[in-house]
């Protein structure tokens, strides 16, 4: 654990010298391409609460952070044309300042993942996992046949959403706002986890009967854990629209969700970092097999299912082991 | 909106719901026996209709190429078994899931290597062009009558095969009892691999007759497959039965409310809206129809809870 602790830390100091370096390289790329890691280890951080250290096996966190993500694009588009959005029960014609956008978009992960938990968490299993697929699919579908917000083709917004006396047009600045971010995300993690309500969440993933006779009301947590866990993802899906400035029902597809799920495995299920690392060795990888040759995703295919009949931890478990191999 | 639309969209929902009978037959039954969730079902819808259009393209014909869709799969289904899945069955569906989804990208790019990026196409033979008229004014094309036909023709094997054969007493006790079977002297792996081929070439089945209708491409089995899990999970997983009335189910809803939905909207809205709302909700339909029976019974129809 030493070991993973002190990879831990490197992976902070990375994350701040990896964009410095961009910049002073002059290589922007690298900056997006950084940015891109960090948001979607957000969006990891957050399934991983509910199917790492919970047990809960949603295949459909594609919802939340598809959700979040034309929540943002929808309420700039209107901003960015003076169109009115709706006029009951109170005029509104959208917003593109962040501060406005976040807890609009914080609010209805959450209530999305409530109404979804709510009716999933009366199923288990393989059930569960195909009834959170089936409701992300709902909104999928929806997506590409509501035809106001682009349907098929997707939505775009010219200009970043802006933040008081930051210009978030600038890619470093913008690195910075998700990096912070991903901070914040990853200390509340971090204290839910060691909570005594973690506990309780933890100890439903080995044994719900045992924490219900204990008298504690299981599908209460389940259901506040899946709420938090679709809001931190939601959030990463607003942050992913401000990114591309670009918004399309493919980020509610069902593969979204199983990459995201990707990145929670490969790093390590119940791993605080685990996400984050799965996103950076999975982007990574896709860059780097994609420019060698055009069938990366053979290549991408083998090597997780090498990593998953082999490694079987994720990729943080390595760390542990060498530890256990020294003494 | 006449009875004779009506009917001929019946008849189309129903030949949607027999291929998605084949997808997810096999589907329900590698649940059912080896308790694998196999994402990489609609790989081998894809691999038949390769197999059937390369055979196609050699020899020129239908059936040759519908042959080839069962065997190319089923060969494709016993050495992925073999090398990977045999691997997963012990492991939780976390890991089957990633493992499967990872075999998904491994096959379609591999697909796509060998056979390029364009679609490839399937022709309908000779005799099965053209329409057939049924009752007194109804004409309906030749083709999807025979996609039906062989639907039931499978589903009625499949019933002799699992309830009457020697292989199928082996197929239920492998659901009922793993440990049990195994105990007994069956050769289980074995056993396993034969029921992962023989969903396998179910779905290259499905894949070959489809891509006589559509075209044959890389990643025209995520579509059907994700409507296939939809399938067993309405039908109760592990159940055959559940699987069939699941894809009539899932056919017929699907198909009758994306036309029909619209023009039901019509009656209470303006056209337009009623247009996109109807087609938008249309599209929805067939997961809210599976939302709502898994919150009235979360395992399925047919399901064992």
């Amino acid at each position: 654990m030493i070991i993973e602790k002190t990879f831990n830390k490197w992976i902070l100091v990375f994350l701040f010298l990896i964009p410095v370096l961009g910049f002073i390289f002059e290589e922007p790329y690298y900056i997006t391409l950084t940015t891109k890691v960090v948001i979607l280890g957000i969006a990891g951080i957050g399934l991983n609460l509910a199917l790492g250290y919970c047990g809960l096996i949603s295949f459909g966190h594609a919802a939340f952070f598809g959700l979040g993500g034309y929540v943002t694009g929808i309420l700039s588009f209107h901003a960015l044309n003076s169109e009115l959005m709706f006029s009951w029960p109170f005029v509104s014609s959208g917003s593109s300042d962040m501060l406005v956008i976040w807890p609009i978009v914080i609010l209805s992960s959450a209530f999305l993942a409530l109404i979804i938990g709510l009716l999933s968490l009366r199923t288990t299993g393989v059930y569960f996992i195909m009834i959170t697929l089936a409701f992300a699919q709902m909104l999928y579908f929806f997506a590409i046949s509501w035809p106001n917000y682009g349907g098929e083709d997707g939505l775009s917004i010219y200009m970043r959403n802006s933040l008081p006396m930051i210009n978030t047009m600038d890619p470093l600045n913008f690195y910075f706002i998700c990096l912070c971010w991903l901070l914040t995300v990853i200390f509340i993690s971090a204290k839910l986890i060691n909570s005594s309500f973690g506990m309780a969440f933890q100890a439903i993933k080995q044994n719900e009967e045992r924490v219900k006779s204990v008298g504690i009301e299981t599908f209460k947590v389940k259901l506040l854990v899946f709420v938090i866990s679709g809001t931190i993802t939601g959030l990463a899906g607003s942050l992913y629209t401000d990114l591309n400035r670009f918004i399309s029902p493919s980020v509610l597809n069902w593969q979204m969700s199983g990459e995201i799920m990707v990145f929670v495995i490969l790093g390590g299920i119940a791993r605080l970092y685990g996400p984050l690392v799965g996103a950076a060795f999975f982007i990574v990888l896709e860059q780097t097999l994609g420019s060698y040759t055009e069938n990366w995703q053979f290549w991408l295919g083998l090597i997780l299912i090498l990593e998953i009949l082999y490694v079987r931890t994720g990729i943080l478990s390595l760390f542990e082991k060498k530890l256990k191999y020294e003494k | 909106m006449t009875s004779i639309l009506f009917f001929e969209q019946l008849l189309n929902g129903i030949q949607f719901g027999t291929m998605l009978f084949l997808m997810s037959a096999g589907l329900t039954l590698i649940f059912g026996v080896m308790g694998l969730i196999n994402l990489a079902h609609g790989s081998f819808y894809m691999i038949g209709a390769f197999s059937a259009a390369l055979i196609a393209s050699l020899t020129g014909s239908f059936w040759l190429a519908l042959l080839a869709s069962l065997s190319g799969a089923a060969i494709a289904g016993v050495l992925i078994e073999i090398i990977i899945i045999r691997r997963l069955y012990r492991r939780d569906h976390l890991d089957q899931v990633l493992a499967t989804f990872a075999l998904i990208l491994l096959l379609s790019e591999g697909v796509r290597w060998y056979f390029g990026a364009f679609p490839l196409y399937l022709d309908i033979p000779e005799n099965l062009n053209g329409t057939l008229p049924i009752l007194d004014d109804i004409i309906y094309s030749k083709y999807r009558l025979f996609i039906i036909f062989m639907g039931l023709l499978i589903a009625v094997g499949l019933y002799i095969l699992i309830s009457k054969t020697r292989l199928g007493v082996r197929i239920r006790a492998g659901q009922n009892d793993r440990q049990m079977i195994s105990a007994l002297g069956i050769d289980i792996s074995k056993l396993y691999t034969i029921v992962f081929a023989l969903g396998a070439s179910l779905a290259g089945l499905a894949g070959a007759m489809i891509g006589a209708i559509q075209s044959v491409e890389v990643g025209m089995g995520e579509p059907i497959l994700i409507l296939a899990f939809v399938v067993i999970v309405i039908g109760g997983i592990g159940s055959i039965k559940g699987a069939l009335i699941g894809s009539i189910l899932v056919g017929v809803t699907d198909t009758i409310g994306r036309i029909f939905l619209p023009e039901l909207l019509k009656i209470f809205m303006e056209s337009a809206s009623a247009t996109s709302v109807g087609s938008s909700i249309g599209s929805m339909l067939i997961y809210i129809l599976m939302a709502l029976i898994l919150i009235i019974k979360p395992s399925g129809l047919f399901g064992k809870t």
